[in-house]
């Protein structure tokens, strides 16, 4: 078991990690790898998050449903873009940050990087079902079809069964850290899926439209749309810090009470 | 380390002849998965050759996922693979050489039985080229990415189903390109890019997954 948490005489003890010593740049880095120190940081990072959430979705709803024009194609059911386009960021920002933090927890052992990794794979496969929906939604006035077999679909479709993998393998092990581990490399593995989605477009001749926000030579989307699109972005992107981090904390209790179980029954 | 290299191969080719009947089984599987799409489907001629591509690749690439469970299962039980791991021999050398043994028992086995499936399935007389070229060039990919899902689930509960969730969506690439070879050659386009591509995720895999899977066995002996 190797969660940060050690038994002794006085029971679980969050033990600070070797290279807590190393000192200079990587100080802050290995500062929040201490469970406890992550948890002061988190209770007051929080409610500025939750707060943040609240005001731009708001925000960015009105703009969206109402003081933004219809487009002069596709109508008023333009509007599924504000929630279609944020989710599909998500799902991929969410994936790397999966990713990294993998990677960040099996080298250096991070125990919160772990964590972290862990409590993203539910929030990024709902993200990833949200933009599957609207997407097909979307597309059922705009295309004709609720699907099609186009690159960016199928490889999105591949991104929700690797998180559905993640969490499936993560599951699956007895032993916790066990399942954090092997879920990491496979996370690693998988992050080879997140540029064939960003660049699919380019490669492939898909029905799915080509990037307008993200590319070189500026956005070609018009401010109307172009402001409460990024403002539902950033809504979306506090909501993920909020939740993930309230997640995490959630981890780290309950791992905590498991040390205390452990103690319990060990007497 | 070449010696220890073959010997592993060697001894996990022997155990699969040995075996018998459990090393035939992926191709079994992969027979009896062709056979009922024509019962499924229905005996047309026509319908049968367009999707004859599609359900030999889907099959191939089934029969060879349900055969990568023993590919370290056995090994890990048995403490065979912890023997190994503190050889000199480095473990992604070990992988390479469990992944190779794997190939020539159920790799082989599946691209020399698909040309009869293929005429069970009215695949078209044109196609056959690629259908061999395209399967020797998927089926050792695909032991290859098997390999580290395999890895993965070492140890795990539900083993088999797990594996079946991660490894499928790894081997989408394969399928698309396999079938878009296939399929080029029967209505008489290039066939060479999609091989090339498929060739290309061969060596890509061959670089990534020894390195990849060694990890993977690491962390499950740890």
């Amino acid at each position: 078991m190797d969660d940060g948490n050690e038994m002794s005489e006085a029971g679980p003890v969050v033990r600070d990690r070797p290279g807590e010593r190393w000192g200079g740049r990587w100080n802050v880095f290995n500062r929040y790898a201490n469970p406890t120190r992550f948890m002061q940081l988190s209770a007051k990072l929080v409610p500025w998050f939750a707060g943040a959430t609240v005001l731009l979705m708001a925000a960015g709803l009105y703009f969206a449903l109402f003081a933004s024009p219809p487009d002069y194609q596709q109508g008023e059911s333009v509007r599924i873009m504000y929630v279609h386009v944020p989710a599909a960021w998500m799902a991929m920002f969410c994936y790397t940050s999966m990713a990294v933090a993998s990677a960040i927890g099996l080298i250096w052992r991070h125990p919160v990087a772990e964590m972290t990794a862990k409590a993203t794979a539910p929030i990024g496969a709902c993200f990833t079902f949200l933009a599957l929906v609207t997407g097909s939604l979307w597309g059922k006035p705009m295309w004709g079809t609720w699907w099609v077999w186009d690159a960016r679909l199928t490889s999105v479709l591949v991104l929700f069964f690797l998180y559905l993998g993640y969490m499936a393998l993560e599951n699956a092990f007895d032993d916790p850290a066990r399942g954090t581990r092997a879920a990491g490399i496979l996370a690693l593995v998988g992050f080879v899926n997140v540029p064939i989605i960003k660049f699919s477009v380019d490669w492939w001749n898909t029905l799915h439209q080509p990037a307008s926000v993200v590319r070189m030579g500026g956005p070609t989307i018009d401010s109307s749309m172009l402001i409460p699109l990024l403002v539902m972005a950033g809504a979306f992107t506090c909501y993920y810090f909020w939740v993930v981090l309230v997640r995490v904390r959630g981890e780290i209790i309950a791992s905590r009470i498991r040390g205390l179980r452990l103690r319990q029954v060990h007497g | 380390m070449l010696s220890g290299f073959l010997e592993v191969m060697r001894r996990d080719v022997r155990l699969a002849v040995r075996q018998g009947m459990d090393s035939l089984m992926a191709v079994v599987f992969f027979v009896i998965a062709c056979v009922l799409f024509p019962l499924g489907v229905g005996p047309e001629p026509q319908t049968l050759a367009r999707i004859a591509s599609g359900i030999l690749c889907v099959a191939a690439l089934l029969a060879a996922m349900l055969s990568l469970e023993r590919l370290f299962q056995a090994d890990y039980e048995d403490g065979t693979l912890e023997q190994v791991a503190l050889s000199p021999l480095p473990l992604e050398a070990v992988v390479v050489a469990k992944v190779a043994a794997h190939w020539l028992v159920t790799g082989l086995p599946l691209i020399a039985a698909s040309p009869v499936l293929a005429i069970l399935l009215q695949l078209d007389a044109k196609s056959y080229p690629a259908l061999l070229a395209a399967l020797a060039l998927t089926t050792p990919t695909l032991s290859l990415i098997g390999a580290v899902g395999a890895a993965l689930v070492l140890g795990a509960r539900r083993g088999g189903v797990l594996l079946a969730l991660l490894v499928l969506p790894l081997y989408i690439p394969e399928l698309i390109f396999a079938v878009a070879a296939i399929d080029a050659a029967g209505f008489g386009y290039p066939v060479q890019p999609h091989l090339l591509l498929l060739a290309g995720l061969l060596v890509a895999a061959v670089v990534l997954v020894p390195w990849t899977a060694a990890a993977a066995l690491r962390q499950a002996l740890a």
